[in-house]
């Protein structure tokens, strides 16, 4: 591979999330019963015709404007023609002649530097029925029919898996934040093509272009390009780089390979042509202006952000953000005024733990961020220690209770001032030595008074007052 | 007493002052079906089940009619005369079906069609040749073959068809009946079987003016489920029609209506012309004035080819569906492709099979530039060319074909081509999607023909009018097969 380098361009197919199916009034959720989201629509009876659902063109554009691409004035559709038993009218409503979105470009973080990623388009489509094979018969699930598929299309501007998989990755987050997708890998609501070539170093023409079609889960897809990379590359450096052909392939599971489908020669005639069902509809300016205010701080801005800004760690931010709720979560805090620091710490340990033990989500959890503020404020007023703001944390979650019930008086920080200064005024006299020796110069006997404090109080004495205190008075008696 | 050859006003009348019930008329409705059927083949299905409605003062009410077998009936049997669908019952009912039944109508029988819509000569439904009720070895012309003819014999007062290239407007001059292709999007096309989606109207065939308006303003609606229906609350077409046609603008296209296009013209030909100028004066005398306008002649040329390509690449689309998996006859075969071809192949006659070839050949990557795309520029162009013409005129006014109802036996698909653009022009309202009507204007032999009027988008009840007062002023309402009229 050394000599070479690999091109490479992604086509990735997202479900959206709606009430209804994209062209039919349906059901649009994840349904167990096979064939119970169906309407006549979906079935493509004779006489059915599209009603376009606005919300998914909302959302549509909204990632086109993520995507910072160009939108056309006015919306229409294609219909792409073919015959598959999965496809009930024998064609697919899409968009060919001009997308929702083109023309656009996003930045990603690969390996810590900025990479831009180029799409070609965005379209809005209705995705097929899902068929499954048996041993002597196939089954048809319409209830897939005619959910709302929003499908990217990038430049061929990768170069490795590694790029790949981390603008895939970065998508699902967008698709999550904007909040137009679950995105959800193991229902299976993204699914990718891939095309690879590759070519010699430094060269600037493209080498022969193999698609790999329809890769369900992104460890498949660095499979699959891996295996098509290196089984490009061992055909060019044996000379044998014309049995490298323009066709489709597919990726096989079980042995990490992928096979051919068809050759360019067999390829499918689509037969494109405007859907005459639907008439064509002004994207008027403002809706546009509306729809990009609804666009959430993303995720690579985010980021920045809280390096920049709350200093947090590396990693803290990586936890952050990994899981738009986790992010949404940390936005609420810090909208609540949280300290942003203690926030992030709080979250990315404590509660990060309590979600792993525990397999709940954040939003399950009883502590919002409203309740970690209260608990946090305890410990910032010196009401209880960090110690035991921990076994609160505990005790809230476990029980569900506000965090008031478990606040206890003998559990409480000793912060009165006076109790303080009667308690440290015993424990100086009652150590004269160590006074006398820390007046001459041993100032790190300070940590021992500390500690003696401490002992006293049993661990609650208000460490900060303490400090304080016992610093004031140490310095009236020199 | 029979009532099924009387107006709606009469009917309802007779029903309001209890001459008749809702129940009788169905009765009469079923027999006069059995006796059409048995003249013309004009069924697909005749619900001998169906019973008399409550009588309202909506003026359809407790009336029987006839539905097209292209458009979805819910529970009825409903199989667009092709062999594809032949036991394909609807769970839904078409939104105009649904509008009529909301208005209290009653349906008594599925009309026989050529194959889909696909067709002018009614000849191609599954169930056989459908035979004109003014002579049985003429064609009712097509595709609304059925309802022309049952309407036309005095088997109810009005039936739906369906109009792609004139598939109403036709039939009803072969038949002496009225036939109304509205404004595209007056009605919603939800559950008609989709022939060409951009083309595809609902329509109505009636024996006057004043039905089509009634049925009309009972059929026509927004609906959700057709995207394309427009909001017509304010459109009132019975209460248009009020006769009064003075000043209003007519024109009528040298290139199609003059007898010097025709060097091989038949007698037949130069009657129905000379019969047409007889029409011109007749509107002249109602105060309308009527002007000879040119259009270029390679532009009308053209047309029938602009018509083949469009109408055929979105059929070969739209029918895409039938594929015998989801509904129909199961093909036979071992995998589920061999399946499908199976049952398309034994489920479409021959000249829809030819026409999906066609449609297809001209969608192709390689060939759209030069025959899809180039055909819709040429649409465009004539589209243009009749909106040109609306903004002197109220209407454009034609003749009908080249005559008569043609023989059966002469039926052929191809017609001749120096006719062409007098037997295809009717199209050019499917194009750009105006209101569009035929009223019958005349005998040749005996034999009923038709004048149609064509006015601008939105225009209908202008359009109706001016059929209404020329209606009046001729004397072919209401006219049953059969009797001629002078």
């Amino acid at each position: 591979m050394n000599d070479y380098e690999a091109v490479i361009g992604i086509e990735m197919h997202c479900e959206l999330k709606s009430n209804s199916k994209v062209f039919s009034p349906a059901p649009n959720n994840f349904n167990e019963l096979a064939n119970a989201n169906v309407h006549p629509i979906d079935l493509a009876f004779p006489g059915i015709l599209p009603e376009v659902n606005r919300k998914c063109v909302q959302d549509a554009l909204k990632v086109a404007l993520v995507l910072n691409c160009q939108i056309p004035e006015y919306l229409y559709f294609d219909r792409k023609n073919y015959y598959y038993p999965d496809l009930p009218k024998g064609y697919q409503i899409t968009q060919n002649t001009d997308p929702i979105g083109t023309n656009g470009q996003i930045d990603i973080l690969v390996d810590d530097k900025i990479k831009t990623v180029k799409i070609h388009d965005i379209h809005l489509e209705e995705d097929s029925a899902s068929l499954s094979h048996y041993f002597d018969v196939s089954l048809i699930d319409y209830n897939r029919a005619g959910v709302p598929l929003l499908e990217l299309v990038t430049e061929p501007c990768f170069h490795s898996s590694a790029e790949v998989l981390a603008f895939l990755e970065y998508m699902r987050l967008v698709y999550q934040y904007c909040d137009v997708s679950e995105a959800d890998l193991k229902k299976g609501q993204i699914r990718c093509d891939a095309n690879i070539s590759i070519r010699d170093k430094g060269s600037n023409t493209l080498g022969t272009k193999v698609e790999v079609k329809n890769i369900n889960g992104f460890l498949n897809i660095v499979e699959a390009i891996e295996y098509e990379i290196k089984r490009q590359s061992t055909l060019k450096r044996e000379g044998r780089y014309a049995e490298v052909e323009q066709e489709t392939r597919r990726f096989d599971e079980e042995t990490g390979t992928t096979k051919r489908m068809r050759s360019k020669v067999d390829a499918i005639d689509y037969k494109y042509f405007v859907e005459p069902n639907i008439p064509k509809f002004h994207l008027d300016a403002t809706w546009i202006a509306k729809i990009k205010k609804t666009i959430p701080m993303l995720p690579l801005e985010r980021e920045k952000l809280y390096a920049e800004k709350y200093n947090l760690t590396k990693s803290e931010i990586a936890t952050i953000i990994k899981d738009k709720d986790i992010a949404d979560y940390f936005e609420e805090c810090l909208k609540l005024d949280l300290d942003a620091k203690m926030a992030s710490n709080w979250l990315t340990t404590q509660i990060m733990g309590y979600l792993n033990q525990t397999n709940k989500t954040i939003k399950e959890i009883y502590l919002t961020p409203k309740r970690l503020k209260e608990l946090l404020t305890l410990i910032k007023e010196g009401t209880i220690s960090s110690k035991q703001a921990k076994e609160i944390f505990k005790q809230v979650l476990q029980e569900e209770k506000e965090i008031k019930t478990f606040l206890k008086a003998e559990d409480s920080q000793i912060s009165d001032e006076t109790t303080l200064m009667n308690l440290i005024r015993d424990i100086l006299q009652n150590n004269p030595n160590e006074v006398k020796a820390y007046l001459n110069g041993r100032s790190n006997l300070f940590d021992f008074f500390v500690g003696q404090v401490m002992k006293e109080t049993r661990g609650k004495a208000n460490p900060i007052l303490t400090k304080d205190i016992l610093k004031n008075l140490l310095e009236e008696m020199q | 007493m029979t009532y099924m050859n009387k107006s709606i006003v009469e009917i309802h009348e007779a029903l309001k002052k209890g001459e008749v019930t809702s129940q009788e008329l169905v009765q009469e409705s079923l027999t006069k079906s059995h006796e059409i059927e048995e003249k013309c083949n004009a069924f697909v299905t005749i619900l001998d089940e169906a019973k008399g409605r409550e009588v309202t003062d909506n003026l359809l009410s407790g009336i029987p009619y006839g539905v097209k077998d292209n458009y979805a009936t819910k529970g009825v049997l409903s199989t667009g005369s092709s062999n594809t669908l032949k036991d394909y019952v609807p769970i839904f009912d078409a939104t105009a079906v649904k509008n009529l039944t909301n208005a209290g109508a009653i349906m008594v029988n599925k009309t026989a069609l050529d194959e889909f819509g696909m067709g002018g000569t009614g000849t191609t439904a599954h169930t056989g040749i459908i035979r004109n009720p003014w002579a049985q070895d003429r064609m009712c012309a097509g595709s609304s073959a059925g309802s022309a003819a049952a309407v036309a014999a005095g088997c109810y007062p009005y039936a739906l068809g369906s109009d792609t290239g004139d598939s109403i407007r036709k039939p009803a001059a072969y038949c002496g009946i009225v036939g109304y292709k509205p404004t595209y999007g007056l009605v919603s096309r939800y559950g008609l079987f989709p022939y060409a989606s951009s083309l595809d109207h609902c329509g109505v065939l009636t024996r006057s003016v004043m039905d089509a308006a009634i049925v009309m303003d009972n059929m026509k609606g927004k609906d959700p489920h057709d995207m394309t229906s427009w909001d017509s609350q304010n459109v009132h077409l019975q209460a248009s029609l009020n006769g009064d046609v003075k000043g209003k603008k007519l024109c009528y296209i040298k290139e199609i209506c003059d007898i010097s296009n025709y060097p091989k013209a038949t007698n037949e030909l130069k009657a129905h012309l000379t019969n047409f100028a007889q029409t011109i004066k007749i509107c002249r005398d109602l105060g309308m004035i009527v002007d000879e306008v040119s259009i270029d002649k390679n532009l009308l040329a053209v047309e029938p080819a602009v018509y083949i390509i469009l109408s055929y690449a979105e059929a070969t689309s739209n029918l895409s569906n039938l594929t015998g998996i989801i509904f129909g006859p199961r093909g036979e075969g071992e995998n589920i492709n061999a399946m499908m071809k199976d049952h398309r192949t034994k489920g479409f006659s021959p000249l829809i099979k030819r026409r999906f070839v066609i449609g297809s050949y001209v969608l192709q990557k390689e060939n759209q530039e030069k025959y899809f795309k180039n055909a819709q520029r040429v649409r465009r162009l004539l589209v243009d060319a009749w909106k040109n013409l609306f903004a002197t005129y109220d209407g454009v006014i034609l003749p009908v074909g080249s005559g008569p109802a043609k023989h059966l036996d002469g039926a052929e698909d191809l017609l001749s081509e120096d006719t062409e653009i007098l037997e295809e022009h009717l199209q050019i309202g499917n194009f750009g999607g105006f209101p569009s009507i035929t009223i019958p204007n005349g005998f040749i032999n005996n034999l009923p023909v038709g004048v149609n009027i064509t006015g601008n988008c939105y225009d209908d009840a202008n359009v109706l009018n001016i059929a209404y007062a020329l209606e009046q002023k001729m004397n072919y309402a209401n006219m049953i097969a059969g009797e001629v009229r002078k």
